[in-house]
């Protein structure tokens, strides 16, 4: 019998959700805080990305940054009001933009950080900065205790070790050799390093043009003396990870190709030293008990042509149906029997508002 | 038009879409209706996954092409992966860094530059397709973009880098690769969407975006996953139990979702002004030779219907 999936809001502060793209990671995550919040707790999650109906939906779009409060109407009596359901849509710019502030030694610095062309390009467009901060966010929100659980969507990826590597990135990038040789005998100053490094500068000029070079070194430059900050921080996020506080969700679609994406992605967390506490199965079609598939096929054969077409609808789905059910067992046995599921039927329609939320909620948490 | 005049257009077809919308089943659907009429086409993939290989049942792509399909007709199908580091290696060899190349790699400060310089992985792998393309060793290079807005991103690359680099070697690539992604008789964009409302959301802001920044020429967009038309309307089965609710189920289900579908289809069709190539939904979840085969075999139907003026 599979365990329902209502511990991982009961016995967690953190939920991540993480899967490869299009399975429904941001519908389930925004499900889990809906949950949440009608069990009594202040529950936020944080979306990468969502569709822009939801997103529009909850209210979602005007707002920067912080979390904003989504009305979800009368909630259950047999829960406690203390309930309430926050959503943000992560700004990863926004939230390197704030960090880099916080943690600079002086406006000044933090200003020339900010207009270094290379920290423009890393926290826009360095693959990688999106996972980055998500997990910063999701430990800013931690340390605020604003709220009892935090569910954090994850960006479309599929090698889970991107996004278990993501806090380090920063701090990996700051422990380049390069770095390291510029850096280390003169106190930042390039005209004191040595003579092959400055070969080294000059060949690398030659190659990507004397800006993109000085602009890297002029951003190593200013980043001097924060570098401890940030390694400190990525190691608390990733022991915040690792710890019976969070709890990971994988979000699968049941066809087979995406089984086998799923369980690459189980494996690579529990290299990483992270268990999958919990599975979605997302977008599942119809399964009927009562017949299969080749018994479909069979009454097919012997009706009358204008009833082919009934028999058919229920064919195609009954046959894709068998084979997810097949694929879907070997994932539980990859993730293990006890491990918490749930099973969310194919729905009609986008979830593109509270009510499609609610449907997909009702899959989550059954009863 | 012909098959023959919708695939030497260009010769360089870039096949993009968000995740999940059977991108690499189109691309590899395309190479194969183009190897049947007779060319030779390089089908080109940039991450090193398993997905694009299982597809001709062959083991995983490498930088040097294998082929994966050979039709009678004498066109043929060639796989290869063209990923960042080969190709940054490559590009340095040429240009003649071959000695300091290892030093940079070695030293990470190539890692810091390229990592760090949004573009310069996509802007060399893009310039390694143009040398192919160049080159003209293949009637045809079907490439397997990179998912999602990263698409934009990469096909963006060479824009970016136009700009902010000034000189030097790298910019030279970017105008060039610029040069062959303004060309439509060089390039042109194969956009995949389901026709559900997001990924048709997100297709038709990708499509205005490639071509407001990029410039690029846009092939006719591919719709992929249409349900066959079923006629479900007359009586029912006259069956009992769990059988008849399971089986209302399916129909109800079914024909929700082909409304759905025409509803998309036509918002596509309206709000983007570009003609359609229609692949069907697959009521399989084995995905080989055979169902490409026959997706190959409804896109050259689709490719038959479409005017002869566009391409």
């Amino acid at each position: 019998m599979i365990a329902p999936l209502g511990s991982i809001i009961d016995d967690h502060r953190v939920v991540v959700c993480v899967g490869t793209g299009g399975v429904g990671k941001t519908t389930s995550a925004a499900a889990v805080a809906l949950e949440a919040a009608e069990r009594g707790r202040r529950a936020v999650v944080v979306t990468i990305d969502p569709a822009k109906r939801l997103a529009d939906a909850l209210g979602l779009e005007a707002l920067g940054n912080t979390p904003t409060r989504i009305d979800v109407g009368p909630v259950d009596p047999g829960f406690a009001e203390t309930g309430e359901m926050w959503a943000l849509m992560l700004d990863t710019k926004g939230t390197f933009d704030d960090l880099i502030a916080r943690y600079a030694g002086d406006d000044e610095q933090a200003a020339r950080i900010h207009n270094n062309r290379f920290y423009q390009n890393i926290s826009t467009a360095m693959s990688g900065t999106q996972e980055y901060m998500a997990m910063e966010k999701l430990y800013e929100l931690y340390h605020e205790e604003r709220f009892d659980l935090l569910v954090v969507d994850t960006p479309p990826s599929r090698n889970a070790l991107d996004f278990l590597e993501a806090p380090g990135m920063l701090t990996r990038l700051l422990e380049n050799r390069l770095y390291r040789a510029l850096m280390a005998p003169g106190r930042g100053v390039v005209r004191a390093v040595g003579a092959a490094t400055q070969a080294l500068v000059r060949q690398l000029s030659r190659i990507v043009g004397t800006d993109v070079v000085d602009d890297a070194l002029a951003f190593f430059r200013a980043f001097e003396g924060m570098e401890a900050g940030f390694s400190q921080r990525a190691q608390e996020v990733r022991a915040l990870l690792s710890s019976d506080d969070a709890c990971f969700v994988l979000v699968a679609s049941p066809r087979p190709d995406a089984v086998e994406n799923a369980k690459f992605f189980a494996q690579q967390l529990l290299e990483g030293g992270i268990e999958v506490r919990a599975l979605v199965a997302n977008r599942l079609h119809p399964y009927s008990t009562a017949i299969t598939a080749a018994e479909v096929a069979k009454k097919q054969r012997n009706t009358s042509p204008e009833r082919s077409d009934c028999w058919q609808a229920l064919l195609d789905y009954q046959t894709l149906a068998e084979r997810e059910a097949n694929a879907l067992a070997e994932l539980t046995e990859e993730i293990g029997e006890d491990v918490p599921q749930a099973r969310v039927a194919l729905l009609a329609d986008d979830v593109c508002d509270l009510d499609g939320l609610r449907q997909v909620q009702a899959q989550l948490f059954p009863g | 038009m012909t098959p023959e005049a919708f695939f030497t257009a260009s010769r360089l077809l870039v096949v993009a879409g968000k995740g999940g919308v059977g991108k690499t089943t189109t691309a590899a659907a395309v190479a194969r209706a183009a190897a049947q009429v007779g060319l030779t086409v390089d089908l080109i993939a940039l991450e090193a996954t398993p997905g694009l290989p299982t597809l001709f049942e062959s083991g995983p792509l490498v930088y040097e092409p294998i082929e994966l399909y050979a039709h009678r007709s004498g066109g043929s199908v060639r796989g290869r992966l063209v990923a960042s580091d080969d190709a940054l290696v490559e590009w340095l060899q040429d240009k003649g860094f071959a000695r300091v190349a290892k030093r940079l790699r070695k030293s990470g400060a190539l890692e810091v530059i390229s990592s760090a310089t949004p573009g310069v992985k996509d802007l060399l792998i893009l310039a390694k397709i143009k040398q192919l393309e160049r080159e003209g060793d293949a009637d045809l290079l079907v490439v397997d973009a990179p998912a999602a807005g990263h698409a934009i991103t990469f096909l963006q690359s060479p824009a970016s880098l136009a700009e902010t680099a000034t000189a030097g070697p790298i910019r030279v690539q970017a105008e060039d690769v610029l040069a062959m992604l303004n060309d439509a008789a060089r390039s042109r964009i194969l956009l995949v969407a389901l026709p559900e409302e997001t990924p048709v959301n997100e297709m038709i802001e990708t499509a205005f975006t490639l071509e407001d920044r990029v410039g690029v020429h846009l092939a006719p967009v591919v719709v992929n996953g249409l349900y066959p038309p079923l006629a479900l309307d007359g009586d029912r089965p006259r069956v009992s139990g769990q059988l008849a609710t399971d089986l209302d189920i399916a129909i109800e289900l079914r024909r929700h979702r082909a409304r759905n579908q025409a509803a998309q289809v036509e918002r596509l069709a309206r709000e983007l002004p570009l003609p359609h190539l229609e692949l069907p939904f697959l009521f399989t979840t084995e995905v080989g030779p055979r169902q490409i085969d026959e997706l190959a075999q409804h896109l050259v139907k689709s490719i038959e219907q479409l005017p002869e003026a566009n391409s």
